[in-house]
Protein backbone atom coordinates (compact mmCIF):
# COMPACT_ATOMS: atom_id res chain seq x y z
CA UNK A 1 0.00 0.00 0.00
CA UNK A 2 1.08 3.56 -0.44
CA UNK A 3 3.33 5.01 2.59
CA UNK A 4 2.57 8.33 4.20
CA UNK A 5 4.94 9.84 1.76
CA UNK A 6 3.38 11.94 -0.93
CA UNK A 7 3.02 10.57 -3.89
CA UNK A 8 3.98 13.04 -6.50
CA UNK A 9 1.32 13.20 -9.53
CA UNK A 10 2.52 11.91 -12.66
CA UNK A 11 3.91 14.65 -14.59
CA UNK A 12 1.04 16.29 -17.14
CA UNK A 13 1.79 17.30 -20.59
CA UNK A 14 0.73 20.96 -20.52
CA UNK A 15 -1.77 20.62 -23.77
CA UNK A 16 -3.87 23.90 -22.62
CA UNK A 17 -2.86 27.15 -21.83
CA UNK A 18 -4.07 28.13 -18.36
CA UNK A 19 -2.87 24.72 -17.39
CA UNK A 20 -0.06 26.26 -15.03
CA UNK A 21 -2.94 28.84 -13.41
CA UNK A 22 -5.16 25.46 -12.75
CA UNK A 23 -2.34 23.86 -10.91
CA UNK A 24 -3.03 26.93 -8.58
CA UNK A 25 -6.57 26.34 -8.00
CA UNK A 26 -5.31 22.93 -5.83
CA UNK A 27 -4.68 25.53 -3.28
CA UNK A 28 -7.83 26.83 -2.22
CA UNK A 29 -9.33 23.10 -2.43
CA UNK A 30 -6.74 22.34 0.37
CA UNK A 31 -7.27 26.24 2.57
CA UNK A 32 -10.23 24.82 4.52
CA UNK A 33 -7.71 22.00 5.84
CA UNK A 34 -4.71 24.20 5.94
CA UNK A 35 -6.13 26.81 8.19
CA UNK A 36 -8.20 24.63 10.60
CA UNK A 37 -4.68 22.50 11.16
CA UNK A 38 -3.35 26.31 11.68
CA UNK A 39 -5.22 27.61 14.30
CA UNK A 40 -6.51 24.30 16.30
CA UNK A 41 -3.51 22.62 16.09
CA UNK A 42 -0.12 24.84 15.08
CA UNK A 43 -0.83 27.81 16.68
CA UNK A 44 -1.87 25.99 19.61
CA UNK A 45 1.16 23.83 19.96
CA UNK A 46 3.28 26.69 19.56
CA UNK A 47 1.42 28.83 22.27
CA UNK A 48 2.02 25.13 24.47
CA UNK A 49 5.36 26.00 24.22
CA UNK A 50 5.23 29.84 24.66
CA UNK A 51 2.90 29.12 28.26
CA UNK A 52 5.61 26.76 29.59
CA UNK A 53 7.76 29.73 30.00
CA UNK A 54 5.02 31.94 31.79
CA UNK A 55 3.28 32.14 35.29
CA UNK A 56 0.01 32.02 33.43
CA UNK A 57 -2.94 31.80 36.16
CA UNK A 58 -6.31 31.99 34.25
CA UNK A 59 -7.25 35.45 35.28
CA UNK A 60 -5.13 38.14 35.35
CA UNK A 61 -1.71 39.09 34.08
CA UNK A 62 0.97 36.02 32.92
CA UNK A 63 4.69 37.15 33.25
CA UNK A 64 7.73 35.45 31.83
CA UNK A 65 9.15 32.92 34.11
CA UNK A 66 12.21 31.45 32.19
CA UNK A 67 12.32 27.81 32.76
CA UNK A 68 11.10 28.01 36.36
CA UNK A 69 8.36 25.72 35.17
CA UNK A 70 10.49 22.88 34.11
CA UNK A 71 12.89 23.56 36.87
CA UNK A 72 9.47 22.70 39.35
CA UNK A 73 8.78 19.46 37.53
CA UNK A 74 11.92 18.11 38.88
CA UNK A 75 10.70 18.49 42.55
CA UNK A 76 6.83 17.43 41.61
CA UNK A 77 6.67 14.24 43.04
CA UNK A 78 3.48 13.92 42.34
CA UNK A 79 3.59 14.13 38.64
CA UNK A 80 6.82 11.77 38.50
CA UNK A 81 4.18 8.99 40.78
CA UNK A 82 1.73 9.74 37.79
CA UNK A 83 4.36 9.17 35.42
CA UNK A 84 5.43 6.44 37.05
CA UNK A 85 1.91 4.54 37.47
CA UNK A 86 1.64 5.15 34.00
CA UNK A 87 4.08 3.75 32.36
CA UNK A 88 3.44 1.02 34.81
CA UNK A 89 -0.52 0.76 33.20
CA UNK A 90 0.84 1.17 30.01
CA UNK A 91 3.30 -2.07 30.34
CA UNK A 92 0.37 -4.52 32.49
CA UNK A 93 -2.52 -3.27 29.98
CA UNK A 94 -0.66 -3.46 26.65
CA UNK A 95 0.30 -7.19 27.97
CA UNK A 96 -3.29 -7.77 28.78
CA UNK A 97 -4.39 -6.84 25.65
CA UNK A 98 -2.34 -8.76 23.23
CA UNK A 99 -2.74 -12.14 25.60
CA UNK A 100 -6.14 -12.15 24.63
CA UNK A 101 -5.86 -10.43 21.25
CA UNK A 102 -3.75 -12.46 19.82
CA UNK A 103 -5.38 -16.12 20.24
CA UNK A 104 -8.62 -14.30 19.48
CA UNK A 105 -6.81 -13.24 15.86
CA UNK A 106 -5.78 -16.49 15.28
CA UNK A 107 -9.22 -17.84 16.37
CA UNK A 108 -10.87 -15.80 13.28
CA UNK A 109 -8.12 -15.22 10.89
CA UNK A 110 -9.30 -17.79 8.63
CA UNK A 111 -13.53 -18.24 7.05
CA UNK A 112 -14.97 -20.77 8.37
CA UNK A 113 -18.82 -20.89 9.41
CA UNK A 114 -19.59 -18.11 12.00
CA UNK A 115 -16.47 -16.36 11.56
CA UNK A 116 -18.05 -13.80 10.63
CA UNK A 117 -20.22 -13.31 13.53
CA UNK A 118 -17.86 -14.00 16.38
CA UNK A 119 -15.44 -11.45 14.75
CA UNK A 120 -18.26 -9.37 15.16
CA UNK A 121 -19.24 -10.30 18.20
CA UNK A 122 -15.64 -9.73 19.81
CA UNK A 123 -15.11 -5.93 18.33
CA UNK A 124 -18.62 -4.88 19.66
CA UNK A 125 -16.95 -2.94 22.77
CA UNK A 126 -14.46 -1.58 20.43
CA UNK A 127 -16.89 0.83 18.89
CA UNK A 128 -18.28 1.96 22.62
CA UNK A 129 -16.98 4.60 23.84
CA UNK A 130 -14.64 4.81 26.37
CA UNK A 131 -16.64 7.49 28.57
CA UNK A 132 -19.58 4.98 28.51
CA UNK A 133 -17.70 1.82 29.03
CA UNK A 134 -16.46 3.62 32.03
CA UNK A 135 -19.62 4.58 33.29
CA UNK A 136 -20.91 1.19 32.18
CA UNK A 137 -18.45 -0.73 34.29
CA UNK A 138 -18.39 1.62 37.30
CA UNK A 139 -21.95 0.47 37.80
CA UNK A 140 -20.63 -3.10 37.72
CA UNK A 141 -17.82 -2.70 39.93
CA UNK A 142 -20.55 -0.60 42.39
CA UNK A 143 -20.33 -2.20 45.53
CA UNK A 144 -24.09 -1.60 46.21
CA UNK A 145 -26.12 -1.61 43.02
CA UNK A 146 -22.97 -3.36 40.72
CA UNK A 147 -22.76 -7.11 39.45
CA UNK A 148 -19.16 -8.72 40.77
CA UNK A 149 -19.17 -7.51 44.42
CA UNK A 150 -23.15 -8.66 44.94
CA UNK A 151 -22.71 -11.96 43.02
CA UNK A 152 -19.35 -12.98 44.91
CA UNK A 153 -21.10 -12.87 47.87
CA UNK A 154 -24.58 -14.34 46.85
CA UNK A 155 -22.17 -17.05 45.68
CA UNK A 156 -20.45 -17.39 48.62
CA UNK A 157 -17.02 -16.30 47.56
CA UNK A 158 -16.90 -13.72 49.67
CA UNK A 159 -17.78 -13.30 53.19
CA UNK A 160 -19.18 -9.53 52.91
CA UNK A 161 -19.59 -7.47 50.26
CA UNK A 162 -16.54 -6.04 48.95
CA UNK A 163 -15.77 -2.86 47.56
CA UNK A 164 -13.50 -3.31 44.80
CA UNK A 165 -13.01 -0.30 44.18
CA UNK A 166 -11.70 1.11 47.85
CA UNK A 167 -8.11 -0.57 47.32
CA UNK A 168 -5.51 -0.19 45.10
CA UNK A 169 -5.01 -3.67 43.59
CA UNK A 170 -8.39 -4.55 42.90
CA UNK A 171 -9.53 -0.93 41.47
CA UNK A 172 -6.52 -1.33 39.07
CA UNK A 173 -7.25 -4.84 37.98
CA UNK A 174 -10.38 -3.82 37.61
CA UNK A 175 -9.54 -1.05 35.07
CA UNK A 176 -7.53 -3.64 33.34
CA UNK A 177 -10.47 -6.12 32.82
CA UNK A 178 -12.70 -3.28 31.75
CA UNK A 179 -9.85 -1.69 29.09
CA UNK A 180 -8.63 -4.89 27.94
CA UNK A 181 -13.26 -5.87 27.07
CA UNK A 182 -12.73 -2.64 25.57
CA UNK A 183 -10.05 -2.84 23.52
CA UNK A 184 -9.18 -6.43 22.44
CA UNK A 185 -11.41 -6.62 19.75
CA UNK A 186 -9.67 -3.99 18.15
CA UNK A 187 -6.34 -5.06 18.46
CA UNK A 188 -7.33 -8.52 17.02
CA UNK A 189 -8.75 -7.02 14.05
CA UNK A 190 -5.37 -4.95 13.11
CA UNK A 191 -3.51 -8.72 14.05
CA UNK A 192 -5.84 -10.57 11.70
CA UNK A 193 -4.86 -8.37 8.90
CA UNK A 194 -1.47 -9.24 9.84
CA UNK A 195 -1.83 -12.70 9.81
CA UNK A 196 -4.17 -12.77 7.04
CA UNK A 197 -1.23 -11.29 4.69
CA UNK A 198 1.22 -14.11 5.05
CA UNK A 199 1.08 -16.41 2.01
CA UNK A 200 -0.61 -19.72 2.47
CA UNK A 201 1.51 -21.54 0.48
CA UNK A 202 4.72 -20.42 3.29
CA UNK A 203 3.09 -21.98 5.83
CA UNK A 204 2.09 -25.03 3.85
CA UNK A 205 5.67 -25.89 2.45
CA UNK A 206 6.91 -25.15 6.20
CA UNK A 207 4.49 -28.38 7.18
CA UNK A 208 6.04 -29.86 4.82
CA UNK A 209 9.45 -29.18 5.68
CA UNK A 210 7.77 -30.94 8.96
CA UNK A 211 7.81 -27.71 11.18
CA UNK A 212 5.52 -27.96 14.49
CA UNK A 213 2.97 -25.63 15.30
CA UNK A 214 4.64 -24.20 17.77
CA UNK A 215 8.42 -24.09 15.03
CA UNK A 216 5.88 -22.05 12.17
CA UNK A 217 4.27 -19.40 14.85
CA UNK A 218 7.80 -18.15 16.32
CA UNK A 219 9.87 -18.84 12.39
CA UNK A 220 7.31 -17.70 10.10
CA UNK A 221 4.59 -15.88 11.15
CA UNK A 222 6.18 -13.64 14.11
CA UNK A 223 8.92 -12.11 11.72
CA UNK A 224 6.37 -11.56 9.18
CA UNK A 225 4.50 -10.10 11.05
CA UNK A 226 7.28 -7.17 12.43
CA UNK A 227 5.34 -4.61 10.75
CA UNK A 228 1.53 -5.05 11.88
CA UNK A 229 2.65 -6.21 15.23
CA UNK A 230 4.83 -3.08 16.03
CA UNK A 231 1.77 -1.07 14.90
CA UNK A 232 -0.66 -2.61 17.39
CA UNK A 233 2.06 -2.26 19.91
CA UNK A 234 2.29 1.60 18.72
CA UNK A 235 -1.45 1.79 18.68
CA UNK A 236 -2.06 0.25 22.46
CA UNK A 237 1.35 2.24 23.98
CA UNK A 238 0.10 5.47 23.12
CA UNK A 239 -3.64 5.17 23.70
CA UNK A 240 -2.00 3.88 27.38
CA UNK A 241 -0.25 6.87 27.85
CA UNK A 242 -2.34 9.41 27.20
CA UNK A 243 -5.35 7.34 29.09
CA UNK A 244 -7.92 9.30 31.23
CA UNK A 245 -11.49 8.64 30.52
CA UNK A 246 -11.58 5.22 32.65
CA UNK A 247 -9.25 6.55 35.60
CA UNK A 248 -11.80 9.69 36.19
CA UNK A 249 -14.82 8.21 35.67
CA UNK A 250 -14.67 4.99 37.32
CA UNK A 251 -11.59 5.64 40.08
CA UNK A 252 -11.56 9.69 40.24
CA UNK A 253 -7.75 9.22 40.51
CA UNK A 254 -8.45 7.12 43.67
CA UNK A 255 -7.76 4.91 45.94
CA UNK A 256 -5.90 8.11 47.38
CA UNK A 257 -4.63 9.71 44.74
CA UNK A 258 -2.76 6.28 43.46
CA UNK A 259 -4.14 5.83 40.15
CA UNK A 260 -3.70 9.50 38.72
CA UNK A 261 -2.46 9.64 35.31
CA UNK A 262 0.27 11.70 33.67
CA UNK A 263 -2.70 13.26 31.32
CA UNK A 264 -5.05 13.24 34.69
CA UNK A 265 -2.25 15.09 36.20
CA UNK A 266 -2.06 18.03 33.52
CA UNK A 267 -5.68 18.33 33.52
CA UNK A 268 -5.75 18.72 37.45
CA UNK A 269 -2.77 21.22 37.26
CA UNK A 270 -4.26 23.05 33.70
CA UNK A 271 -8.27 22.87 34.73
CA UNK A 272 -8.45 22.00 38.33
CA UNK A 273 -6.01 24.51 39.92
CA UNK A 274 -5.82 26.77 36.86
CA UNK A 275 -1.96 26.48 36.69
CA UNK A 276 -2.04 27.09 33.04
CA UNK A 277 1.83 27.71 33.01
CA UNK A 278 2.47 24.57 34.42
CA UNK A 279 0.60 22.79 33.06
CA UNK A 280 1.91 23.75 29.88
CA UNK A 281 5.03 22.58 30.99
CA UNK A 282 3.45 19.60 31.83
CA UNK A 283 2.14 19.05 28.86
CA UNK A 284 5.54 19.09 27.07
CA UNK A 285 6.86 16.80 28.96
CA UNK A 286 3.71 14.87 27.76
CA UNK A 287 4.59 15.99 24.23
CA UNK A 288 8.04 14.91 23.81
CA UNK A 289 7.74 11.01 25.11
CA UNK A 290 4.93 10.96 22.39
CA UNK A 291 6.50 12.11 19.24
CA UNK A 292 9.45 9.93 20.40
CA UNK A 293 7.23 6.96 20.52
CA UNK A 294 6.11 7.97 17.43
CA UNK A 295 9.39 8.15 15.81
CA UNK A 296 10.07 5.26 17.06
CA UNK A 297 7.24 3.57 15.37
CA UNK A 298 8.32 4.93 11.94
CA UNK A 299 11.27 3.37 12.52
CA UNK A 300 9.59 -0.09 13.25
CA UNK A 301 7.26 0.34 10.80
CA UNK A 302 10.09 1.20 7.95
CA UNK A 303 9.40 -1.14 4.76
CA UNK A 304 11.61 -4.47 5.34
CA UNK A 305 14.84 -4.25 3.28
CA UNK A 306 14.88 -6.07 0.05
CA UNK A 307 10.79 -5.83 0.06
CA UNK A 308 8.21 -3.86 -1.69
CA UNK B 1 -12.11 -46.93 9.51
CA UNK B 2 -9.87 -44.40 9.29
CA UNK B 3 -12.47 -41.72 7.25
CA UNK B 4 -14.41 -42.33 10.49
CA UNK B 5 -11.45 -41.74 13.07
CA UNK B 6 -11.08 -38.32 11.06
CA UNK B 7 -14.68 -37.86 10.66
CA UNK B 8 -15.04 -37.95 14.27
CA UNK B 9 -11.72 -35.82 14.86
CA UNK B 10 -13.08 -33.17 12.69
CA UNK B 11 -16.54 -32.98 14.62
CA UNK B 12 -14.69 -32.70 17.94
CA UNK B 13 -12.49 -29.63 16.76
CA UNK B 14 -15.61 -28.16 15.28
CA UNK B 15 -17.07 -28.59 18.45
CA UNK B 16 -14.15 -26.90 20.29
CA UNK B 17 -13.76 -24.34 18.02
CA UNK B 18 -17.73 -22.99 18.87
CA UNK B 19 -17.90 -23.77 22.20
CA UNK B 20 -14.95 -21.10 22.42
CA UNK B 21 -16.50 -18.82 20.12
CA UNK B 22 -19.49 -18.81 22.01
CA UNK B 23 -18.44 -18.46 25.61
CA UNK B 24 -15.84 -15.59 24.15
CA UNK B 25 -18.73 -13.70 22.35
CA UNK B 26 -21.17 -13.93 25.37
CA UNK B 27 -17.88 -12.64 27.87
CA UNK B 28 -18.20 -9.63 24.95
CA UNK B 29 -21.30 -8.98 25.04
CA UNK B 30 -22.59 -9.26 28.25
CA UNK B 31 -21.89 -5.85 30.18
CA UNK B 32 -23.66 -4.54 26.99
CA UNK B 33 -26.79 -6.46 27.25
CA UNK B 34 -26.76 -6.83 31.36
CA UNK B 35 -26.91 -2.99 31.05
CA UNK B 36 -29.56 -2.35 28.10
CA UNK B 37 -31.74 -4.71 29.72
CA UNK B 38 -31.57 -3.57 33.76
CA UNK B 39 -32.63 -0.72 32.35
CA UNK B 40 -36.06 -1.07 32.01
CA UNK B 41 -36.50 -2.10 35.85
CA UNK B 42 -38.39 0.07 37.47
CA UNK B 43 -36.18 2.54 39.51
CA UNK B 44 -36.69 0.35 43.13
CA UNK B 45 -35.57 -2.60 41.50
CA UNK B 46 -32.66 -0.91 39.29
CA UNK B 47 -31.00 0.21 42.54
CA UNK B 48 -30.59 -3.63 43.60
CA UNK B 49 -27.75 -5.57 42.25
CA UNK B 50 -28.89 -6.66 38.68
CA UNK B 51 -28.91 -10.30 39.24
CA UNK B 52 -30.85 -11.53 37.54
CA UNK B 53 -30.38 -8.32 34.76
CA UNK B 54 -34.07 -8.58 33.45
CA UNK B 55 -36.78 -6.75 35.41
CA UNK B 56 -38.31 -9.11 37.77
CA UNK B 57 -40.95 -6.71 39.21
CA UNK B 58 -42.32 -5.45 35.57
CA UNK B 59 -41.20 -3.56 32.00
CA UNK B 60 -40.97 0.05 33.10
CA UNK B 61 -38.92 3.22 31.21
CA UNK B 62 -39.30 5.12 34.53
CA UNK B 63 -35.00 5.25 34.18
CA UNK B 64 -35.14 6.95 31.33
CA UNK B 65 -38.14 9.59 32.30
CA UNK B 66 -35.98 10.15 35.46
CA UNK B 67 -32.81 11.10 33.78
CA UNK B 68 -35.05 14.14 31.82
CA UNK B 69 -34.97 15.38 35.05
CA UNK B 70 -31.90 15.89 35.86
CA UNK B 71 -30.20 19.07 34.97
CA UNK B 72 -31.25 20.39 31.99
CA UNK B 73 -32.03 17.01 31.20
CA UNK B 74 -31.25 14.31 28.89
CA UNK B 75 -32.95 15.57 25.93
CA UNK B 76 -31.10 18.45 26.08
CA UNK B 77 -27.14 16.47 26.34
CA UNK B 78 -28.27 14.36 23.64
CA UNK B 79 -29.34 17.34 21.13
CA UNK B 80 -25.80 18.55 21.60
CA UNK B 81 -24.85 15.75 21.43
CA UNK B 82 -26.24 15.15 17.95
CA UNK B 83 -25.82 18.28 17.11
CA UNK B 84 -22.13 18.40 17.27
CA UNK B 85 -21.60 15.02 15.95
CA UNK B 86 -23.63 15.47 12.54
CA UNK B 87 -21.87 18.84 12.34
CA UNK B 88 -18.41 17.57 12.74
CA UNK B 89 -19.73 14.34 10.32
CA UNK B 90 -20.84 17.28 7.83
CA UNK B 91 -17.33 19.49 8.04
CA UNK B 92 -15.09 16.59 7.94
CA UNK B 93 -16.35 15.20 5.08
CA UNK B 94 -16.45 18.37 3.55
CA UNK B 95 -13.17 19.86 4.72
CA UNK B 96 -11.26 16.71 3.83
CA UNK B 97 -13.07 15.89 0.39
CA UNK B 98 -12.21 19.27 -0.99
CA UNK B 99 -8.28 18.76 0.43
CA UNK B 100 -7.87 15.21 -0.59
CA UNK B 101 -9.29 16.27 -4.36
CA UNK B 102 -6.62 19.25 -4.13
CA UNK B 103 -3.74 17.07 -2.76
CA UNK B 104 -4.40 14.28 -5.46
CA UNK B 105 -5.02 16.24 -8.37
CA UNK B 106 -2.99 19.71 -8.30
CA UNK B 107 0.43 20.42 -8.25
CA UNK B 108 0.77 23.79 -6.07
CA UNK B 109 3.45 25.67 -4.15
CA UNK B 110 3.88 23.72 -0.12
CA UNK B 111 1.99 21.28 -1.56
CA UNK B 112 4.12 18.41 -0.29
CA UNK B 113 4.62 20.63 2.95
CA UNK B 114 0.88 21.47 3.50
CA UNK B 115 0.70 17.29 3.31
CA UNK B 116 3.12 16.27 6.02
CA UNK B 117 2.03 19.10 8.22
CA UNK B 118 -1.75 17.54 8.57
CA UNK B 119 -0.32 14.38 8.88
CA UNK B 120 2.36 15.12 11.38
CA UNK B 121 -0.32 16.06 13.61
CA UNK B 122 -1.27 12.93 14.44
CA UNK B 123 2.07 12.46 16.32
CA UNK B 124 1.29 15.44 18.79
CA UNK B 125 -1.91 14.09 21.49
CA UNK B 126 -4.44 16.83 21.54
CA UNK B 127 -4.39 16.12 25.43
CA UNK B 128 -1.73 18.22 25.81
CA UNK B 129 -2.27 21.51 23.95
CA UNK B 130 -5.88 21.69 25.32
CA UNK B 131 -5.17 24.82 27.48
CA UNK B 132 -4.26 26.92 24.34
CA UNK B 133 -7.26 25.48 22.08
CA UNK B 134 -9.26 26.97 25.11
CA UNK B 135 -7.87 30.19 24.85
CA UNK B 136 -7.95 30.37 21.17
CA UNK B 137 -11.69 29.67 20.99
CA UNK B 138 -12.25 32.10 23.66
CA UNK B 139 -10.43 34.62 21.66
CA UNK B 140 -12.50 33.40 18.21
CA UNK B 141 -15.63 33.87 20.54
CA UNK B 142 -16.33 30.30 20.34
CA UNK B 143 -15.66 29.70 23.94
CA UNK B 144 -18.12 27.51 25.39
CA UNK B 145 -20.16 26.96 22.28
CA UNK B 146 -20.95 23.57 20.55
CA UNK B 147 -19.36 25.29 17.50
CA UNK B 148 -15.78 25.58 18.98
CA UNK B 149 -16.18 21.87 20.12
CA UNK B 150 -17.25 21.21 16.60
CA UNK B 151 -13.88 22.95 15.12
CA UNK B 152 -11.43 21.13 17.43
CA UNK B 153 -13.35 17.67 16.87
CA UNK B 154 -12.72 18.56 12.85
CA UNK B 155 -9.76 19.06 13.28
CA UNK B 156 -8.62 16.07 14.62
CA UNK B 157 -10.81 14.10 12.18
CA UNK B 158 -8.10 15.87 9.48
CA UNK B 159 -5.11 13.31 9.73
CA UNK B 160 -7.38 10.30 8.97
CA UNK B 161 -9.90 11.35 7.03
CA UNK B 162 -7.67 13.47 4.66
CA UNK B 163 -5.47 10.65 4.16
CA UNK B 164 -8.02 8.30 3.32
CA UNK B 165 -9.50 10.71 0.89
CA UNK B 166 -6.31 11.55 -0.69
CA UNK B 167 -6.02 7.85 -1.64
CA UNK B 168 -9.28 7.67 -2.94
CA UNK B 169 -8.89 10.04 -5.32
CA UNK B 170 -5.67 8.66 -6.14
CA UNK B 171 -7.19 5.84 -7.27
CA UNK B 172 -9.65 7.30 -9.75
CA UNK B 173 -7.74 6.78 -13.04
CA UNK B 174 -7.20 10.35 -14.45
CA UNK B 175 -8.41 8.82 -17.79
CA UNK B 176 -12.26 9.02 -16.82
CA UNK B 177 -11.38 12.91 -15.70
CA UNK B 178 -9.80 13.77 -19.20
CA UNK B 179 -13.25 12.87 -20.42
CA UNK B 180 -15.19 14.52 -18.88
CA UNK B 181 -12.93 17.97 -18.92
CA UNK B 182 -13.56 17.21 -22.54
CA UNK B 183 -17.22 17.13 -22.17
CA UNK B 184 -16.45 21.03 -20.86
CA UNK B 185 -16.90 20.11 -16.86
CA UNK B 186 -15.30 22.89 -14.23
CA UNK B 187 -13.66 21.94 -11.82
CA UNK B 188 -16.16 21.76 -9.23
CA UNK B 189 -19.00 20.03 -11.87
CA UNK B 190 -16.45 17.15 -12.03
CA UNK B 191 -15.63 16.97 -8.15
CA UNK B 192 -19.35 16.16 -7.86
CA UNK B 193 -20.63 15.13 -10.48
CA UNK B 194 -17.86 12.73 -11.34
CA UNK B 195 -15.74 12.20 -8.84
CA UNK B 196 -17.55 11.67 -5.55
CA UNK B 197 -19.37 9.02 -6.82
CA UNK B 198 -16.17 7.10 -7.26
CA UNK B 199 -14.85 7.81 -3.98
CA UNK B 200 -18.44 7.62 -1.92
CA UNK B 201 -16.89 4.53 -0.26
CA UNK B 202 -14.28 6.38 1.14
CA UNK B 203 -16.53 9.26 2.12
CA UNK B 204 -18.55 7.04 4.06
CA UNK B 205 -15.87 5.37 6.21
CA UNK B 206 -14.63 8.78 6.92
CA UNK B 207 -18.11 10.05 8.31
CA UNK B 208 -18.74 6.99 10.23
CA UNK B 209 -15.06 7.64 11.87
CA UNK B 210 -16.10 11.49 12.46
CA UNK B 211 -19.65 10.73 14.26
CA UNK B 212 -17.97 7.77 16.54
CA UNK B 213 -15.22 10.04 17.22
CA UNK B 214 -17.07 13.12 18.02
CA UNK B 215 -20.19 11.18 19.86
CA UNK B 216 -17.86 9.41 22.07
CA UNK B 217 -15.03 12.01 22.95
CA UNK B 218 -14.77 13.06 26.69
CA UNK B 219 -11.83 14.71 27.54
CA UNK B 220 -12.02 17.67 25.37
CA UNK B 221 -15.93 18.29 25.76
CA UNK B 222 -15.60 18.34 29.28
CA UNK B 223 -12.49 20.83 29.59
CA UNK B 224 -14.16 23.12 26.89
CA UNK B 225 -18.12 23.01 27.75
CA UNK B 226 -17.85 24.66 31.05
CA UNK B 227 -22.09 25.63 30.96
CA UNK B 228 -24.12 22.81 31.92
CA UNK B 229 -26.91 23.52 28.94
CA UNK B 230 -23.76 23.00 26.47
CA UNK B 231 -22.91 19.23 27.60
CA UNK B 232 -22.53 16.36 26.04
CA UNK B 233 -24.06 12.69 27.18
CA UNK B 234 -20.42 11.42 28.13
CA UNK B 235 -20.01 14.41 30.23
CA UNK B 236 -23.90 15.11 31.50
CA UNK B 237 -24.01 11.35 32.22
CA UNK B 238 -20.31 11.85 34.29
CA UNK B 239 -21.38 14.42 36.01
CA UNK B 240 -25.03 12.24 37.24
CA UNK B 241 -22.80 9.50 38.01
CA UNK B 242 -20.54 11.57 40.28
CA UNK B 243 -23.53 12.63 42.38
CA UNK B 244 -24.00 16.38 41.09
CA UNK B 245 -27.64 15.80 41.22
CA UNK B 246 -27.74 14.18 44.42
CA UNK B 247 -27.63 10.46 45.63
CA UNK B 248 -26.29 8.23 42.39
CA UNK B 249 -29.43 7.06 40.57
CA UNK B 250 -27.93 3.64 38.67
CA UNK B 251 -30.72 3.24 37.04
CA UNK B 252 -31.04 6.28 35.44
CA UNK B 253 -27.26 6.20 34.52
CA UNK B 254 -27.37 2.68 32.77
CA UNK B 255 -30.53 4.17 30.66
CA UNK B 256 -28.29 7.27 29.72
CA UNK B 257 -24.85 4.59 29.14
CA UNK B 258 -27.42 3.32 26.45
CA UNK B 259 -28.37 5.99 25.20
CA UNK B 260 -25.26 6.82 24.25
CA UNK B 261 -23.90 2.72 23.01
CA UNK B 262 -26.97 2.15 21.09
CA UNK B 263 -26.14 4.45 17.81
CA UNK B 264 -22.67 3.07 18.05
CA UNK B 265 -23.16 0.10 17.91
CA UNK B 266 -26.54 0.48 15.02
CA UNK B 267 -24.08 2.16 13.11
CA UNK B 268 -21.31 0.05 13.59
CA UNK B 269 -23.62 -3.39 12.36
CA UNK B 270 -24.99 -1.44 9.59
CA UNK B 271 -21.94 -0.10 8.12
CA UNK B 272 -19.46 -2.53 9.69
CA UNK B 273 -17.50 -3.35 5.71
CA UNK B 274 -17.00 0.49 6.03
CA UNK B 275 -15.80 0.40 9.50
CA UNK B 276 -13.04 -2.62 8.55
CA UNK B 277 -12.14 -0.81 5.66
CA UNK B 278 -11.13 2.53 7.44
CA UNK B 279 -9.10 0.27 9.86
CA UNK B 280 -6.90 -1.39 7.21
CA UNK B 281 -6.01 1.69 5.97
CA UNK B 282 -5.16 3.30 8.51
CA UNK B 283 -2.89 -0.29 9.72
CA UNK B 284 -1.95 -0.74 6.48
CA UNK B 285 -0.36 2.50 5.44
Amino acid sequence: MASITVASAPARTRTRTGVGRRQWIGLLYVAPAVALVVVFFVIPLGMTAWMSLNNWPLMGEHSFVGLDNYAAILHDTRFWNALKFTFYYTVVVTIAIFAVAFPLAIFIERPRPLTNLYRTAFFMPAVVGFASASLLWSWLLNVDSGLFSPAAFDLGLTEKKVNLLATFQPAFWSIIAMVVWKVAGFTMIILMTGLQSIPQDLQEAAVIDGAGPFARFRLITLPLMRRTLALALILSVAGSILAFDQFYIILRGGPRNQTLTAVYWIFNQSFVSFKLGYGAALSMVLLVILVALSLIQLWLLRKPEGLD
Amino acid sequence: MAEAMSQNRKAAFSLARHSTGIIASILFLAPIVWTVLSTFKPAQEARQPPLPPWPTTGFSIENYETLNSFGDGLWASAQNSIYVSVMTVILSVLVSVLAGYGFSRFRFPFRDFFFVLILSTIMIPFQSILTPIFLVLTKLGLHNTLTGLVCVYVTLQLPFSIFMMRNAFDAVPREIEEAARMDGASNVTMLVKVMLPLVWPGVVTIALFAFLGAWNEFLAALVLMTDQSKFTLPVMMTALQSGRFGAIDWGAVQAGVTVMMVPCLILFLALQRFYIRGLMAGAVK
